[in-house]
């Protein structure tokens, strides 16, 4: 089997199949990743992007390492830093890039559809890091990793909390987990939460009442509050914590043994009590380490790596240096 | 003399489809009949297999002339718009400086006039700069030819404002056009609202945003007494809402653009040749705007061509400027989609191109009693093929720009002459 992909868009095109491909290939990388020599020669020579038009940190330092990690050199562009402030277009500064000669193109941008452009431009491929309200595709599969490595299995009882509708973090999930049936609940703010959302698949719902929103998970997603939302439409702050903000006791309602995800960064306190965030059910740390090894057979799979039949393959690769 | 031979003759106003003869002296039609005898030194034009229609209006464009010339041109434009069928278009006030004085209506009139083909009836801005304050020197517009009032491209700004405007335009015989939307609905949204938007995670405005503001017009309607124009209506509560005034007998008119009774929001992709102002609606607005069209609520089809430069349409979705060309392709997707699938009657399709626009402007237009083909009337005629199969392609347009969604689209129907003033201006 092969990825059966040139772009990395979103997970909506994908098929469960492709899927969890991917994420049985993502399974020798985090082996790898534990072993005390963490360095690949296998895409030696190549040359990836990571242009993240918009700030990032975590997803921008995760596939940096990734690169690192398979022996390929990274081309940083941010766009702080950029030619985009004197007026250049997007596509301009993407086909300047482009004439260096890369051979995999990583892309951030805080516009929806952003990628979609850049990938009708260039030959090479594109992996979407996150576009606007859109999708953020490598956390959808994270996500799910980590769901699967936990539970076995993804058609779950997934409870995703916060603002739904800006949430480009919700909707890969959602497109993901609706492919394997897991039965979705969204809950947050109603204005976050618009009725479309249940267009999106078979087996969603909205549930304002966040007790009810809870009962019987298996997977609790507490999304981020991005702060500069709450100026529009100006929701109190107090107001978000007291009715929305995901403690232990609420907590209770979920499954026993459910788990709890963050795509981070953290609002402790906000979104998320730090007791729960430090808990025993939180498996947010556990995402970010799974975030790397996805990527790394993302990167090792799109730049033409064959598909790697067992860990001791990449293993012993790795102990030949 | 040009006689126009064998043509089928849709003619709205004396409700005409028949095979006849058209002749044409200098710019008047002077005859029409059976099998008309040729005088010596007439030119002919066979237009068998064709119909002959009164000569298109389109009373809702952008020529971009003054202050855009890269989008486009009024050279460009009209050269466009008589591709696409068009004797006579209004262009918008929002160029740069914007039209709200009589100077720059003079300046594009006198352009028009050396160009010689198609007409152009101005829209004259309704406040000054189009800023929503003042008024805008309209008397000295209309003195100068302007044929309608409008600040398209944003909504005439304040309840108060539109009062003054139309109660001033209503003395002076003007419609006052208003491009209907709340301002706060509006802010930071690029597309409808709805399952498509919720999908392409693009900011989407609800159909509240127009018909909030079309009920408000339609108050300051029914206060001051002046003819209301609301232009590219687009979704089914506005609709509902100008039905109704209708029904009060309010003079109120409203049109509705190609794109919008073609296309809906789940055509959408992350391509800005899908940006449009209002935005593409639902399928089920679609529906209830193409029902408009056969029960008399829509007054015209208007185009709202609006051509932007490459390098402007070439950006991120939400980035990208609203709107979409519309000239070429206007009459073919009308045939095509709406005379072929059998929805609406030709006859009535021809008349939301000719009488329809014409009575929006008003009995003391330059339109007024011109689109009719009898004798005497201006020798301004449209000539169609109503099966040619044809594919558009923007590589081929006369437009300064190429922003449409309907590249390398196949049509069953397309213009085939453009007679303005008796001279034939476009002929494929």
């Amino acid at each position: 089997m092969s990825l059966g992909f040139h772009d990395l868009l979103g997970l909506e095109p994908l098929t469960a199949a492709q899927i969890e491909f991917l994420l049985d290939q993502s399974k020798p990388f985090q082996k790898f990743n534990a072993q005390p020599l963490k360095k690949l020669a296998t895409l030696r020579g190549r040359t990836v992007v990571l242009a993240f038009f918009e700030a990032s940190t975590r997803t921008r330092v995760s596939f940096a390492t990734a690169a690192a990690r398979l022996g390929a050199d990274a081309m940083n562009l941010q766009a702080e830093a950029s030619s985009l402030r004197k007026g250049e277009s997007m596509l301009d500064t993407v086909a300047t890039l482009d004439a260096m000669k890369p051979d995999l193109f990583v892309m951030r941008h805080s516009s929806s559809g952003a990628p979609h452009m850049v990938a009708d431009l260039l030959e090479i491929p594109v992996i979407n890091a996150g576009d606007g309200w859109h999708e953020h595709p490598t956390q959808g599969l994270l996500d799910a990793l980590t769901m699967r490595d936990r539970k076995g299995r993804l058609d779950l009882n997934v409870t995703i909390l916060g603002d739904i509708q800006h949430s480009r973090v919700a909707r890969s999930n959602i497109n993901l987990l609706t492919k394997f049936g897991a039965r979705i609940t969204l809950c947050g703010p109603a204005m976050w939460l618009p009725k479309e959302l249940e267009q999106l698949g078979p087996t969603i719902h909205r549930e304002p009442d966040f007790a009810r929103a809870l009962e019987d998970a298996d997977v609790v997603l507490a999304l981020r509050v991005q702060k500069e939302r709450l100026h529009e439409p100006s929701l109190p702050l107090e107001d978000y914590i007291l009715l929305y903000q995901l403690t232990p006791a609420r907590l209770k309602r979920a499954k026993p043994d459910a788990i709890v995800l963050h795509p981070g960064p953290m609002n402790r306190g906000l979104e998320i009590d730090p007791a729960v965030a430090d808990g025993p059910q939180s498996c947010v740390l556990e995402q970010v380490t799974n975030g790397l090894a996805v990527r790394m057979a993302l990167l090792f799979l799109m730049l033409g790596g064959a598909a790697i039949v067992d860990a001791p393959t990449i293993l012993s690769e790795a102990a030949r240096g | 003399m040009l006689l126009i031979k064998h043509g089928r003759v849709l003619d709205p106003a004396s409700r005409t489809d028949d095979t006849l003869d058209v002749l044409l002296d200098g710019d008047r039609i002077v005859r029409v009949g059976k099998a008309l005898s040729i005088s010596s030194g007439a030119d002919v034009l066979d237009a068998s297999g064709l119909c002959v229609a009164p000569g298109f209006i389109d009373i809702h464009c952008h020529l971009r002339e003054p202050g855009f010339e890269l989008s486009e041109t009024i050279e460009s434009g009209l050269r466009a718009a008589a591709r696409g069928g068009f004797t006579a278009v209004c262009p918008m006030a929002n160029t740069r400086p914007v039209n709200d004085n009589a100077s720059i209506t003079r300046a594009i009139l006198n352009r028009a006039r050396e160009l010689g083909g198609v007409r152009v009836w101005p829209i004259g801005a309704a406040s000054k700069e189009q800023k929503g304050e003042g008024l805008a020197e309209i008397g000295g517009m209309k003195d100068a030819g302007i044929v309608a009032v409008s600040d398209d491209g944003r909504p005439i700004a304040t309840a108060k404002l539109l009062r003054q405007v139309m109660e001033y335009c209503g003395a002076l015989g003007l419609t006052v056009i208003d491009h209907c939307e709340d301002a706060s609905l509006f802010a930071g949204n690029v597309m409808r609202e709805g399952r498509r938007s919720t999908e392409l995670g693009l900011p989407g405005m609800p159909a509240q945003t127009e018909s909030v503001c079309v009920a408000r017009d339609i108050q300051i309607c029914e206060l001051t007494g002046a003819r209301l124009h609301v232009a590219h209506l687009s979704v089914r509560p506005s609709l509902d809402l100008v039905r109704e005034a209708k029904r009060k007998g309010l003079p109120v008119t409203c049109e509705v653009t190609p794109h919008h009774l073609t296309l809906c929001d789940d055509d959408v992709q992350y391509d800005s040749h899908f940006k449009m102002n209002p935005p593409l609606a639902a399928r089920e607005d679609r529906e209830a705007l193409i029902a408009g069209l056969t029960d008399g609520t829509v007054d015209a089809i208007a185009t709202d061509h609006a051509p932007h430069a490459a390098h402007l349409k070439q950006v991120e979705f939400d980035c990208a400027p609203f709107g979409v060309t519309g000239f070429e392709t206007a009459l073919p997707l009308a045939l095509t989609d709406l005379v072929h699938t059998g929805r609406v009657p030709l006859l009535r399709v021809v008349e939301l191109f000719t009488t329809g626009p014409a009575r929006v402007l008003g009995s003391v237009s330059p339109a007024a009693g011109t689109r009719a083909i009898t004798e005497g009337a201006p020798a301004d005629l449209t000539l169609f093929s109503l099966d040619r199969e044809w594919t558009y392609h923007t590589r081929d347009t006369a437009s300064l720009s190429r922003n449409t969604p309907f590249d390398g689209r196949t049509f069953r129907g397309a213009v085939a002459a453009t007679i303005v003033a008796g001279k034939v201006v476009w002929q494929t």
